[in-house]
């Protein structure tokens, strides 16, 4: 099966030609042309999911190395490089599961310049899926770059009111931790003399090395994660953003930090992730008890789980550089369940403000009364923001403060405080929009979910309860690879 | 060496040189055939750089004259550039009503001077061959006569462009007074373990003259000035091939007359690296005129390539080639797009002008897109590469205070970011003020294929330059 890596990849620009040669033949936007062209980008993002899940089928699980690789020499010693292992599998498929929903999310809500707004999502799940695939660390940076380029425009285009601000600030912001982590990866490659990840993950730098090492990695990882304090920008990303945008802000880009930390900085750095566990350590319960706070202070819905994400995201890096199986287990399970549920949230503020254009808290209230279907599903994604069990937040979040209680006890209770935070703002959002009576007029004639919609919830939904009481999906799938890294990280720090 | 050897050396001076005078005395007596000479010039720059791609290889002249892997890799590039210049110029020139039958034969001055500076193997042929490409610029920015703006930047440029020549002749007197030869190779011998201070003074004169030449801060005043006023498709000229040349005059000077005072001139490259990188950064967030902004990028952009020059070291020389030749791709692109853009006759210069480009001109504004992210140092596009090439090189070389101005640059790239985003902003984000003109065919041409090269080309095209940079590099002789 060599190639379906590549295929899996690039499977989106295919598409991408396709939008174009129809612009090619058809000049002026007409109905017809704009509902080819949707049709066009959904059809390829589902070949391109259909494609993952084969990959998955196909995938050793009891095989903890690269699978699949793909490998061809390029100019000056790099490599086209690619393979997936436990870690990264479950990536590719969470980016390919997310990207037909936000292409059925934008069916009406993007009405100017559709074929520039689906190339863009295709050019992004490119990108976005090579970053997970690629083994060699200059194809790496390409992909992970480049990235900031489709969502900039997807931001600055078809974003809110303060949109360009937003997009400045992104991309800026994300631009600095790159660079940095771009001099990491020329110093590694003229000392190492590789630039192939699996090698790197061999050699073992001096520790001293290894300090700046890791810091200029984490320079990147820490803005895209984002970790406080440098997570400013991620809220004024996602109130701008357009719905879909935020759910692959949320859903998709925010975990390539997690997977940069994982890669990178745990097997290539282990004396520095070492070292500098106590800061990451004490940065992830700042930022899951501080922004928990600022959370409940909001007024903006969207806002108010963008700070949220802020906090899950926390226990991720808590869960990393707990450095044992349980915990990277945990953070990766936290990651593609806060995928999957913070983009459901993103699309149920999405469906409210299609139809009223703010996300006002205040605006709000009493839908129950009007969307019942609307108010459960809220409900459920609420409730698995909050960690309830039977969700897949639970999961994740449980898993996680095992591994952390193992390593520091204070992070671990610190950080479970951050769970009852999370149920304070959570449910008081929930209660002031949906709960009560309808007290604005104007949401006299709300009007529920319609087909297309619950079309798109529907496996949202699916996947939170599965992945909520069958955890040993994702975890059967890791495991193997998890256990050889934390084996690895262990014998290189000796603990 | 016979004669007959050194002039088989010189094959393609001597083409241009003979094509040059030929054609002046053609288009004396026949000045409206503008399309026949500017198709013979560019047949004389093509054939000239097959000589030099297949030319022998040598020491002519008694070692005034090098002809080498670095010489005929930079006058292939040179000199195919300096083709597509006659391409855009001259139909530009035509559309002005302005028949002046010389552009393309000063063009091929300038190309053989720029060969002369690539091929320069002792001061004497330094200085002629910077002469030589001078003067025809000079020529080049005034040509539009009748517009206030070009005149002023001619003579801006002439004035200054005098005084770094004087600084640079300064400079190789007084080497020649204390080394006791103008040949680099007897130089190097003298400077052998630390040039001397007389040396030295008249080295730092020579840098400086040859900063100027490449608009390396402290010495950039010039640039944006003459950008602003000179002749768009003339900038697209001269903002790509004399840069390139004089670095590799640079390289060549530094590498083969002074490695020996390595460790000094090192510290000098790096403070204008680092100068150049940041005022081109910084000054260029005040810009609102777009040949301004791309004279500061260009003034960073050069910061970079002295970067790479600034290791020392074989990898260091690879990098500066490439670096150049995917920049002078770059910018020779992005000019082309101000050269097609105009609305109801009135060139678009600002960027408010850009407003809503990529609506109207879909295909022009995701070229300067392309460009803007190349120039940005994004991957993939071939800015990242040139980076690429010279932080590795910089980072490889171990030096702690070239590492230091390594991640320094990499931040100034970051603040240089903001304008160029700036530009995509007003293309992508704003609404049109109104319609722009008929593209010319041309300019969209050179424009489009530049910006394709930018990406995806590149990404094929530098496994042929990679190894044909390196051979070049290798022929500086100086460590990996």
């Amino acid at each position: 099966m060599t190639g379906i890596l590549s295929l899996t990849t690039f499977t989106p620009l295919i598409g991408v030609a396709a939008i174009l040669l129809l612009r090619a033949f058809r000049s002026h936007e007409d109905a017809q042309t704009i509902n080819a062209v949707k049709w066009i980008t959904l059809v390829t993002t589902l070949a391109t999911f259909a494609l993952s899940v084969l990959l998955v089928m196909q995938y050793d699980p009891a095989n903890p190395g690269f699978q699949f690789v793909e490998d061809h020499p390029w100019f000056a010693g790099l490599h086209y490089r690619m393979g997936v292992d436990g870690i990264s599998i479950l990536f590719v498929l969470l980016t390919a599961f997310l990207m037909p929903i936000c292409i059925a999310a934008s069916w009406f809500s993007i009405d100017k310049r559709v074929p520039a707004y689906m190339i863009a999502f295709l050019v992004l799940e490119t990108l976005v899926i090579g970053v997970f695939c690629a083994l060699d660390l200059v194809l790496f940076y390409l992909f992970f770059e480049f990235g900031l380029v489709p969502m900039f425009l997807i931001i600055g285009i078809w974003g809110g009111k303060n949109r360009v601000y937003a997009a400045y600030k992104f991309f800026l912001y994300t631009l600095l931790g790159s660079v940095l982590m771009l001099a990491a990866i020329l110093v590694m490659i003229s000392v190492a003399g590789t630039s192939s990840i699996p090698e790197l993950m061999n050699y073992k730098f001096d520790e001293h090395l290894q300090t700046w090492l890791w810091l200029a990695f984490f320079a990147s990882f820490a803005v895209k994660m984002p970790m406080w304090p440098v997570h400013t920008w991620l809220p004024d990303a996602h109130v701008e953003a357009p719905t879909a945008g935020s759910v692959i802000l949320a859903g998709i880009l925010l975990k390539m930090g997690g997977y940069g930390f994982l890669r990178f900085s745990l097997p290539m750095f282990p004396q520095a992730s070492d070292l500098f566990t106590p800061l990451v350590f004490a940065l992830s319960v700042i930022a899951v008890v501080y922004t928990s706070l600022v959370a409940f202070r909001q007024t903006d819905i969207k806002k108010l789980i963008a700070y949220s994400s802020v906090a899950h995201m926390g226990f991720v890096t808590m869960g990393i550089f707990a450095g044992n199986a349980i915990g990277v287990q945990g953070a990766i399970f936290q990651m593609l369940s806060h995928g999957v549920i913070s983009g459901a949230l993103f699309l149920c503020v999405g469906v409210v403000y299609d139809r009223m254009h703010t996300r006002e808290i205040a605006f709000y209230g009493g839908l129950v009364n009007r969307m019942p279907w609307y108010a459960a599903t809220f409900l459920l994604f609420t409730m698995g923001n909050v960690g309830l069990p039977g969700t897949s937040g639970f999961i994740g979040e449980i898993t996680t403060m095992v591994g952390v209680y193992e390593i520091s006890t204070w992070t671990a209770v610190v950080a479970a405080t951050g769970v009852i935070f999370s149920a304070v703002y959570a449910l008081t959002l929930y209660k002031r929009v949906v709960f009560g009576e309808i007290t604005n007029p104007a949401l006299a004639d709300i009007t529920d979910l319609d087909w297309r919609e619950v079309a798109i919830f529907a496996p949202l939904i699916a996947m939170t309860l599965y992945l909520g009481v069958y955890p040993a999906a994702v975890f059967d799938l890791t495991q193997a690879s998890v256990d050889n890294l934390a084996a690895a990280y262990r014998a290189a720090i000796g603990g | 060496m016979t004669f007959s050897q050194d002039l088989a050396l010189a094959a393609p001076e001597l083409i241009l040189a003979i094509g040059a005078l030929g054609l002046l005395v053609v288009g004396a007596f026949a000045p409206r055939a503008t399309t026949a000479l500017m198709l013979a010039s560019i047949g004389a720059l093509i054939l000239a750089a097959w000589a030099a791609a297949v030319g022998p290889i040598g020491r002519g002249f008694s070692g005034g004259l090098i002809a080498d892997n670095a010489s005929a890799f930079a006058k292939v590039a040179i000199y195919l550039a300096s083709a597509v210049a006659i391409l855009l110029g001259q139909k530009w020139f035509e559309r002005k009503a302005i028949r002046n039958f010389e552009f393309p034969i000063l063009i091929l001055l300038a190309a053989l001077g720029m060969g002369m500076m690539a091929s320069a193997g002792d001061l004497i042929s330094l200085y002629m061959g910077v002469e030589l490409h001078s003067l025809a610029l000079y020529v080049l920015a005034a040509m539009h006569r009748e517009d206030a703006k070009a005149s002023e930047a001619g003579l801006k440029y002439f004035v200054l462009g005098a005084l770094s020549s004087g600084l640079l002749l300064y400079g190789a007197s007084l080497i020649y007074g204390f080394a006791g030869s103008t040949k680099f190779d007897e130089i190097a011998a003298v400077v052998q373990g630390g040039a001397s201070t007389g040396v030295l003074f008249g080295l730092v004169f020579l840098i400086c003259g040859l900063a100027f030449k490449v608009s390396a801060a402290p010495f950039h005043m010039w640039t944006p000035d003459v950008y602003e006023g000179a002749p768009t498709p003339v900038v697209a000229f001269f903002a790509g091939a004399p840069k390139l040349a004089a670095m590799v005059l640079f390289a060549r000077v530094l590498a083969e007359g002074f490695a020996g005072a390595a460790d000094q001139w090192r510290q000098v490259l790096v403070l204008i690296a680092l100068l150049s990188i940041f005022v081109g950064a910084f000054a260029g967030l005040a810009q609102t005129n777009l040949k301004r902004l791309w004279a500061y990028s260009s003034i960073a952009n050069v910061g970079y390539a002295v970067l790479g020059l600034a290791s020392g070291s074989s990898e260091g020389m690879q990098a500066m080639l490439v670096f150049m030749v995917l920049y002078m791709i770059d910018v020779t692109g992005f000019f082309a797009c101000l050269t097609a853009l105009s609305r109801n006759g009135r060139p678009m210069e600002t960027i408010g002008d850009m407003a809503g480009l990529f609506k109207e001109r879909p295909g022009i504004a995701l070229a300067m897109t392309a460009f803007s992210l190349s120039a940005l140092g994004l991957p993939p596009f071939s800015g990242f590469w040139a980076k690429f090439y010279v932080f590795k090189a910089a980072l490889g070389v171990g030096e702690p205070m070239i590492v230091i101005a390594a991640v320094l640059g990499l931040v100034g790239s970051v603040v240089a970011a903001f304008y160029y985003l700036r530009l995509i902003k007003v293309m992508w984000f704003d609404t049109a003020p109104g319609q722009t003109d008929a593209l010319p065919r041309e300019a969209q041409v050179v424009a489009i294929s530049a910006a394709l090269f930018s990406f995806p080309v590149v990404m094929g095209a530098l496994i042929f330059l990679d190894p044909a940079a390196k051979a070049a590099a290798a022929a500086f002789g100086l460590a990996s």
